[in-house]
Order: structure tokens, then sequence, then C-alpha cells
């Protein structure tokens, strides 16, 4: 191993740090609305809408149209390709709606998920073909992030040794990639919450992971303090037995991160997977509330669990848009509040799940 | 991969977190008294003292008898074998005048370096064999933490990547082996200051090695919050031309470590290698003021750094005892304001009060 041959000017550091900061600022998180069309038409057809492309902008146009005042809870907005290049009703491209709230515009820019040979049902992520001219096209247009999703799944013989290198290190390529054409990368190695594992090894399994993930993030030479982290939080499987508290998963969470992401790294944006808009909101503000050290800012990226009353609401009808609106702001707000540990749920059964003290039965 | 297979208690996790905290207490740091029979035989060659065990004995004696005022400075002392069992003129041992004033006591555990055939004069450490075992009767003898010292060097081809990857290894199976056995690893992977490379060249290194200690001691299932991280400061190699600031070393340290070491590692005790004593208080200082946010303790774990001054003013004569015994005390307390950003610095370095840092976006 040999001299450094720096990837990054001071003056590209500064801006990607500066980026990040904005993204994660106190009391801010990510709205991810970059749903591919295949994923819009499960959200369209829960509520008997069409999946088509007017119907998704349409859509999008009721979250981005939200009040000037959203900006501060929402750092960053996360587009597909397709709405990047939408127009809203007053004929703005959204990107530019968007910043002019003083939001940060990202793009989800991996191509979807490929099969490994070999393993049981594991899969990396493909992308990386002409990234880098991408990169600098999606710049031009108004994006100063990016997002990167890779897959892994718990069961007996998962993750395999393969599946947790071959996708950290797709995960790093992409991030170093992405800072040589000014966009941060948001980082987001989702090991999904299906199976019956208990919350002890979903933690094993997540320190694992994101160990591999920031060596390979060494390993190409990213800097992190121009990155962001979008994980998982650490829970039990879906289906099993053993019932946690948001205090469980949110001390499982924070000791994992403390032990595998570095202090570097500006913040943590959780992925909200199948969890409940309510149950997101519980855990996130948990965990900032946990009483260890956390050096990196703890917020939200969400996807479902900011929209899914506002989808609700809407059912695809014009003069439902207010009550949409109304209820995605809700769930900002409230999110924004549990990115800084200040979420006072009004309902009783809340306020009891609140209430659990944290219980050393179990060290992490 | 698979389940985990629970390496340790929940009970044996409490005791090494709680051993390490104390261990870096705030102002407290570590005395490096583990220097080996040959690091003896130079450093009392240097004051004319012939490397007896005896003269050995009566250094660490000096150093051992320091009064009260150490108690809030110094936090673990390292053994060096020989000296575990050794005792004071009055028949007490050391290890119970350490332990008695509510200073930990830990022990060298490696066994020196070997070299790694295939590489430019490239080594690893040994001493794995049987460490189990002789980390049990250390911690039957009044040990709690062990320290093991890797050395990587910096040159146009190193360190290569088998001297990485096999240092890493070495220091994670340490780690595992001492935490099984009730002991806190302080984990040493020094990068040598030897060289004309910059203070730039030195933090790329450090971060590179550092990235692979942890990750090594992520496969290895070391429980991170019972370890301390005893690394080297990021400074410029000895021959380099160019001069650097203690807010230089101080940002280029903090960087690389803010980098690669896991908020869990409860303390990181910098070693002074070759630097002098009032050097290496004035980069401890800077680092402990550093604007950076800093979530582990930041502290010492000096050897020659903390017993230079004593050295020198003993020269193995007994009527120098005292005053080589307060020239160690001197160092503790000044190191102690140091790990806590406080110390104003001595004669050399001129005005103490701001000094800038600079922009964290070069490093």
């Amino acid at each position: 191993m040999t001299h450094q041959f720096p990837a990054l000017s001071p003056e590209q550091k500064k801006e990607l740090s500066d980026i990040a900061q904005r993204i994660v600022a106190p009391g801010k998180g990510i709205l991810a609305a970059d749903e591919s069309t295949g994923t819009m038409a499960k959200r369209l057809q829960k509520i008997n809408v069409e999946n088509t492309e007017e119907n998704r902008r349409c859509f999008r146009e009721i979250l981005f149209s939200s009040d000037p005042s959203i900006a501060n809870s929402i750092g960053g907005v996360i587009f597909f390709h397709e709405t990047l290049y939408q127009k809203s009703d007053s004929g703005k491209l959204f990107p530019q709606v968007i910043k002019e709230k003083g939001i940060v515009v990202g793009i989800k820019v991996d191509k979807g998920t490929a099969g490994l040979n070999g393993t049981d049902g594991e899969t990396t992520t493909q992308g990386l073909d002409g990234l880098s001219e991408r990169c600098a096209q999606y710049k031009k247009d108004g994006c100063d992030f990016a997002k990167w999703r890779c897959v892994l799944k718990i069961s007996d013989g998962c993750p395999s040794a393969l599946a947790i290198a071959e996708n950290a290190n797709v995960l790093a390529r992409y991030a170093s990639i992405c800072q040589q054409n000014g966009l941060v990368p948001i980082v987001e190695p989702e090991i999904l919450p299906d199976g019956n594992h208990d919350l002890q090894r979903s933690q094993y399994v997540t320190e694992k992971v994101l160990a591999a993930v920031y060596k390979a993030l060494n390993d190409h030479h990213v800097y992190l303090e121009g990155t962001l982290l979008k994980p998982n939080m650490v829970t039990a499987g879906h289906s099993c037995t053993k019932k946690y508290t948001p205090q469980d998963v949110a001390l499982a969470t924070v000791t994992t991160l403390r032990r595998t992401v570095p202090a570097a790294v500006p913040g943590i944006c959780f992925l909200s997977g199948g969890q409940s808009e309510e149950e997101a909101s519980l855990n996130l503000n948990a965990i900032n509330q946990v009483p260890l050290h956390r050096p990196w800012k703890l917020t939200f990226s969400y996807g479902r669990a900011l929209q899914a009353s506002a989808l609700a609401a809407w059912v695809g009808k014009d003069a439902n848009k207010k009550a949409a609106q109304d209820a995605f702001f809700t769930r900002a707000k409230i999110n924004g509040l549990a990115s800084k540990g200040e979420y006072k749920p009004a309902t009783p059964a809340s306020q009891a799940a609140m209430q659990s003290l944290y219980t050393a039965s179990y060290v992490y | 991969m698979t389940h985990q297979f629970p390496t340790l208690s929940e009970g044996q996790k409490r005791e090494l977190h709680e051993t390490a905290l104390r261990i870096v207490s705030p102002g407290k740091g570590i005395l490096a008294a583990d220097e080996s029979v040959g690091s003896m035989a130079k450093r009392l060659a240097q004051v004319g003292v012939e490397n007896t065990e005896e003269n050995r004995r009566q250094f660490r004696q000096i150093l051992f008898s320091a009064d009260d005022r150490i108690n809030s400075c110094i936090g673990g002392v390292i053994f060096f074998h020989e000296t575990l069992y050794q005792h004071s003129d009055n028949g007490v041992p050391f290890v119970k005048m350490i332990r008695d004033r509510g200073i930990l006591v830990g022990v060298k555990v490696d066994k020196g370096v070997v070299p790694l055939a295939g590489t430019c004069g490239e080594t690893t450490t040994q001493g794995l064999d049987g460490l189990a075992e002789r980390c049990a009767q250390y911690k039957k003898d009044g040990a709690v933490f062990a320290k093991w010292r890797c050395v990587l060097k910096i040159s146009d081809s190193n360190p290569s990547k088998l001297a990485i990857t096999e240092n890493a290894n070495v220091l994670a199976r340490c780690s595992s082996i001492c935490q099984q056995n009730g002991i806190v690893p302080v984990i040493e992977p020094e990068i040598l200051p030897d060289g004309d490379h910059d203070l730039k060249r030195c933090q790329y290194v450090t971060e590179k090695v550092l990235a692979a200690v942890y990750k090594a001691m992520s496969d290895h299932h070391v429980y991170l919050e019972g370890s301390l991280l005893k690394p080297n400061m990021v400074t410029p190699g000895h021959s380099c031309p160019t001069k650097y600031s203690a807010e230089e070393v101080a940002m280029a340290s903090v960087t690389a470590m803010r980098r690669t070491v896991p908020p869990a590692v409860p303390g990181i005790c910098f070693l002074s290698g070759g630097q002098s004593e009032e050097e290496a208080s004035v980069h401890l200082n800077a680092i402990n003021n550093c604007p950076l946010a800093k979530p582990w303790v930041l502290t010492f774990s000096f050897g020659r750094a903390l017993q230079v001054s004593a050295l020198r003013a003993w020269r193995g004569h007994k009527e120098n005892e005292k005053t080589a015994t307060e020239q160690f005390v001197k160092r503790a307390e000044v190191n102690s304001l140091a790990c806590q950003g406080k110390y104003s610095g001595g004669d050399n370095y001129g005005e103490a009060g701001h000094r800038t840092f600079g922009s964290c976006h070069a490093y």
C-alpha cells in the first residue's frame, strides 16, 4: 500500500460535507419519494388508483406543494428519475419547487437488484455502468445527493459472506463515483425484516453488515464526512413471536451503530421498512432518547411511513388533496420531533409504550 | 454467516466495560512502565546505569512510590512480566502498591516482533501460544488489563497489505483471548515515525491501518466497549522537512480517529513514540481542544514521555530518588491537564491561549 492519491480537493470535500449537514440539520429528515414505477403500482393499487404517469405526478404534486414550513421537518427529498423531470400544476419543474423551499434534492441512482448465483436467493444491486455520467447530469439538473439500495436477508444461511462482501463493495463503488460528481451518496444496506429471527440475531447481522460496509468505504477512499447512512433499525423479524418495546429496538439499534459507524459520518437516516407510520416515529423517538453517546444525527428517510396516510386520504380524488397534504404534513412534523427525541404521542396507548424504562435485562 | 454464539456473558461484558472506563476516567491516562529487559537496557544505558534486575526494580520503585498526587492522573500502569512479581525495598509487592491507590494494573502480554518473510523488513507480533492460560494467571495475580504491540512502518512500499492484515488479525486474536479471561485488551497498532513522509501520508496510512484493525475486531467478535486503543498520534516522519503546528497534528489525529474508531470504544490512549515529554503533552492538549466532535476519551499511554526526566534525574544514584520521583509526578500532572485540554503549555511552546485549528476539509 502506497501513497494517497487525493480523491477530492478540500473544496469538493467542503461542498459534500455542507450538503450532508444541510440534509440532516437538527429536526430534519428525508422524504423518500423515489418509488420506482413498479413500486408505485403497488402503492396505488392499494387505494384503487391506476398507475399512470399523471397519477404518479399528481401524488408527488400533493407532497411537494406542501406549505414551505415543511422545510422545518424535511431536509431532503429523494426523487425517482421520472419525477425529476415532471412539473407541478403551476408548470414548475419539481426539483425547483423543492429547492425553493430550501430542501435538498436527491435522486435514486441504482437499477434494482440482480441475483447472486450460488446463493440462497441473495442479491446484489446493479447500476454502476455509466454512473459517473449520470451523476454529472443529475447534478446539472439540480440534485445534490443520491441514494443506492442494497438488500440482504436473514435466514439460517443468510446473509452469506459473499452477499455481505459484494453488497458492501458495490455500495462503496457507488459512493466513490457520486462524490467525484459532487453528489452526497446515501448508502442503504437494508436487511429485510422478513423472518422469525429475534432482536439479538438482527443486531448481530446488522453489526456484521455495517462493519463490512465501512471497511469497503475505507478501501475505496470514500470521504465519510460527505456521506449519509440509510440503514434498517434493529428489529426482530416480522414473524418473531417475542415482542419488543421501542426502547428495546432503540438500545439494540444505537449499540449496533456505535460499534460500526465512524463518528465522521454526519447522519444516519433510518428506513422505515415494513413499520407503520406510528411505529416508525415511536422507534425513532426512542432512538433519540437512548442514554448512550450518539455522535451522528439520527433521523429518518421514510417512504411509506411518511406517505401511507396521505395516500389513504387522497384515494385519487382531487377533492381530497388538502386532506392528503395535511396527513403528510402531520407525519413530517411528528418525525421531525422524533428526530430530536421530543415526540410526545397524544394517545394513551402510545404513551404507555413511552413509559417503559430502559431495562438492562439484556446487555447488548 | 449464521447465528451469533455469544462470547461473553452480561456480567463479563459489564466487568470489562467498567474496567476500561476506570482506566480512562476524566483526567487520567496510562503509565506504560512495561519496557522489556531489552528496552530497559537502552533506557538505562542512556543514563549510564547497568541493566540489572535490581536496577530495573529500583527505577520502577521510583515511579511507583510517587505520592497521592498521581492517583488523579494515572488510571492504569502497564507492567512487564518481571516487574509484576517484584517488591519495594519494604517488601510490598509492586502490584499491591499500585492497586492500593486505586490505580489498575495491566501487563504487556506480547512476545515481541518477528519478521514477515517476503516483505520489506515488516513484522508481525508473536505471543498467542498459551495466551489464555497466561491471561488467567495474570488475572489471579492482580492484572485487569493487557497490552499488545504491533509495529508498522511507512516507506515507499510500506505498510504492505500483508503487514496490515496480519497485524490487525493478531491484535484481534489477542483481544478475543484477553476478554475471555476478564482482561481488557489495550491494542497498539504502532506506525513508526521513522522516515521523511509528511503529515498527510501518516494520516492516510493511519486511517488504512485502523480501518483494518476494527474490521478484524468485528470479525473476531471482540466486545469493543471492553477494549482500549493505543495508537500513534498522526505526525510527520522524523526526517520530514516540513514543520507542523500542534493544531495540525491534532486535526490530523482526531480526523483519522473519527473516520475509523467506532464510538463504542471507550478510550484512545496515545503512545508517545519518539516525542519529547513536552511535545507529547502539547500534542495531547491540542488533540483535546480540537473542535471536532470526539465520542471517546482521548488520553495518554506514555512510556518515555512520562519517564525521561525521572531517569535523567536518577542516574542510578540513591540520593536522587526523591528528585526523580518528583520529575515523574510533574509529567503525570501535566498530562492529566493535557488529556482534559487544560494544559497551557511549557517553556518551549510560547504563548498558550487560543490557537486556530484551521479548516477540517484539508484533512
